[in-house]
């Protein structure tokens, strides 16, 4: 028998070859480019958590700074481009990076599935009938595919909520970031849902820091272990900055008595920039 | 062969029965005694015996050197590929490992590009196919060169070593949530892209064998269960090696076909 290959059990694959898109687009055709995707716009959207979170934290300087900051977002480089020019620069590169994110996941999520046996749970993770022990896989880890989806749903909820005031209807101030943050975070519901979004988020980031570092091949003997401890002190500093701000609204450590400015006075605004101005 | 402190335990094997690649399949329960000191594949090869003798049709299992180097054997025990011992393929696993009265849930490896054959066969051509895209290196026929001809560097040759260790078993695939080959296609890019001899290869090899994976294998998430199942404990490590490789690959092809 010169042919011993059995027609019969040859496994056919379970997709196949694309035509190639021109370079440097391919890279994205394949799951390994896919990631490579994942891990830079990670990189990106992890910075901008930091900084959102720390530049949040002007809140405890009160109302007035809370403005200045605002104000400052807006008026980045104002002497050279246009009010808001900045601003609306970065908000189009994090939309852009947000839906690369979120299209690379949910494609290499069925990439997997297709991978797996028919027989797949929620998320795309296989199944074995008599049940799995995970040994490396954290929690963490597996539930990358339920903590994205809860931040991107919060991640609306919260620009509705605190750029776009949608709940908040006439309670909302523009230009009073203090009042509205106070305003929205003192009711329970609020405050609950903001730190079980925070807490999605830093779990998020306690494996996709890590997890960047292999997809990129970031990867050498001698800082290897340090990779562990910075996606960590990542995701713990993140974790304790964004949830502070609804513990501390419940709180009283932001709220709304004695205010210089009343929030309810039709000049808050200028009143705010004027004691800006004043310190 | 009684190493004096052996006793019998009885278990209850609770194992996958797959009449063919198109039947649904289901798991059947059989009690065995047996020594702790049989391996796991001779104590299936036992209840094999009593299920013949029984006039029943025993249950297909791959297995070959039985000495854990070929990559043959290899089946879910207990949720775990290759069961609970750490870096130990399922030949090399015995049945001091588990206790009288335990029950042992044993399940073929299973990933879309891993069909069942027949229980706990599964076919793992895939593996050989990502070999065949680039998975060597190409040599001239003529006479033999000088031995040692080629100088490597030791670390490059311990890390290529450590690569080389694979003995492509599938455990990797098996266990990964997302059934993703990473870990193999990883040791097997990296065993030549380490070494002088693979240099010629390395790009075209590292393009064309991640492909081929990505035809039958899922996407890796890193969630590090392959180096937990892997009988070689091959690091993940060769799989960051890998990705980076690849995207590199992707520009110095272009660039060695006069693209760029």
């Amino acid at each position: 028998m010169a042919q011993t290959t059995n027609e019969r059990y040859r496994v056919t694959p379970v997709r196949s070859k694309k035509r190639s898109w021109p370079f440097p687009l391919n890279i994205y055709q394949t799951a390994v480019g896919r990631k490579w995707v994942m891990a830079l716009t990670g990189i990106g959207l992890i910075g901008f958590v930091l900084i959102h979170m720390i530049g949040n934290l002007h809140v405890y300087e009160g109302p007035a700074r809370m403005h200045e900051y605002a104000e400052s977002l807006r008026t980045l480089a104002s002497g050279i481009v246009p009010k808001g020019f900045i601003l609306w620069l970065l908000r189009f590169g994090l939309l852009v990076m947000f839906g690369l994110h979120l299209h690379s996941a949910i494609t290499l999520k069925n990439f997997s599935g297709h991978s797996s046996n028919t027989a797949t749970l929620v998320g795309g993770a296989k199944k074995y009938e008599g049940g799995r022990d995970h040994i490396a896989a954290g929690y963490a880890s597996r539930t990358m595919r339920w903590t994205g989806p809860i931040i991107a749903l919060f991640l609306f909820y919260h620009l509705a909520d605190l750029t776009w005031g949608w709940w908040l209807g006439d309670d909302f101030v523009p230009g009073d970031p203090y009042h509205n943050v106070s305003e929205s975070l003192s009711s329970l519901p609020v405050a609950i849902l903001y730190i079980v979004a925070n807490v999605a988020l830093a779990m998020h980031i306690f494996h996709g820091a890590w997890s960047m570092f292999q997809s990129l091949g970031v990867n050498n003997p001698k800082y290897n272990h340090l990779r562990r401890g910075l996606a960590t002190a990542l995701a713990g500093v993140i974790l304790v900055g964004n949830l502070s701000f609804p513990i501390f609204a419940q709180t009283g450590l932001i709220n709304e008595d004695n205010r210089e400015c009343p929030a309810s006075e039709i000049n808050v605004v200028e009143c705010l920039a004027e004691q800006a101005e004043g310190h | 062969m009684s190493t004096g402190n052996a006793e019998i335990i009885n278990v209850t094997i609770k194992v996958w029965r797959q009449n063919g690649p198109s039947d649904d399949g289901h798991f059947e329960t059989y009690d065995q005694a047996i020594t702790t000191d049989a391996s796991f594949l001779e104590m299936l090869d036992l209840l094999n015996d009593s299920l013949n003798e029984q006039g029943l049709e025993p249950i297909a299992f791959e297995s070959d050197c039985r000495e854990g180097i070929c990559g043959t054997c290899g089946v879910m025990i207990n949720g775990r590929a290759h069961g609970p011992q750490k870096a130990t393929a399922t030949c090399q696993l015995h049945m001091r490992e588990f206790q009288d009265g335990d029950e042992i849930v044993v399940e073929p490896f299973r990933a879309a590009g891993f069909p069942v054959i027949r229980d706990l066969a599964v076919d793992r051509s895939p593996l050989d196919r990502i070999i065949e895209a680039g998975g060597y290196i190409s040599v001239n026929t003529g006479a033999a060169s000088d031995a040692n001809l080629t100088p490597v560097p030791k670390d490059a040759a311990d890390q290529a070593f450590d690569a080389a260790a694979c003995i492509g078993c599938g455990a990797c695939v098996a266990a990964c949530p997302n059934s993703a080959a990473q870990l193999f296609t990883s040791a097997k890019i990296g065993h030549l892209a380490l070494l002088p001899q693979g240099q010629a290869e390395r790009w075209s090899r590292t393009e064309e064998m991640v492909e081929v994976m990505e035809e039958f294998f899922g996407s890796c998430t890193n969630h590090g269960e392959c180096h937990e199942a892997c009988p070689k404990e091959i690091s993940l490590d060769f799989i960051a090696f890998m990705n980076r490789d690849y995207v590199k690959a992707k520009i110095k092809n272009r660039a060695l076909s006069g693209q760029a």
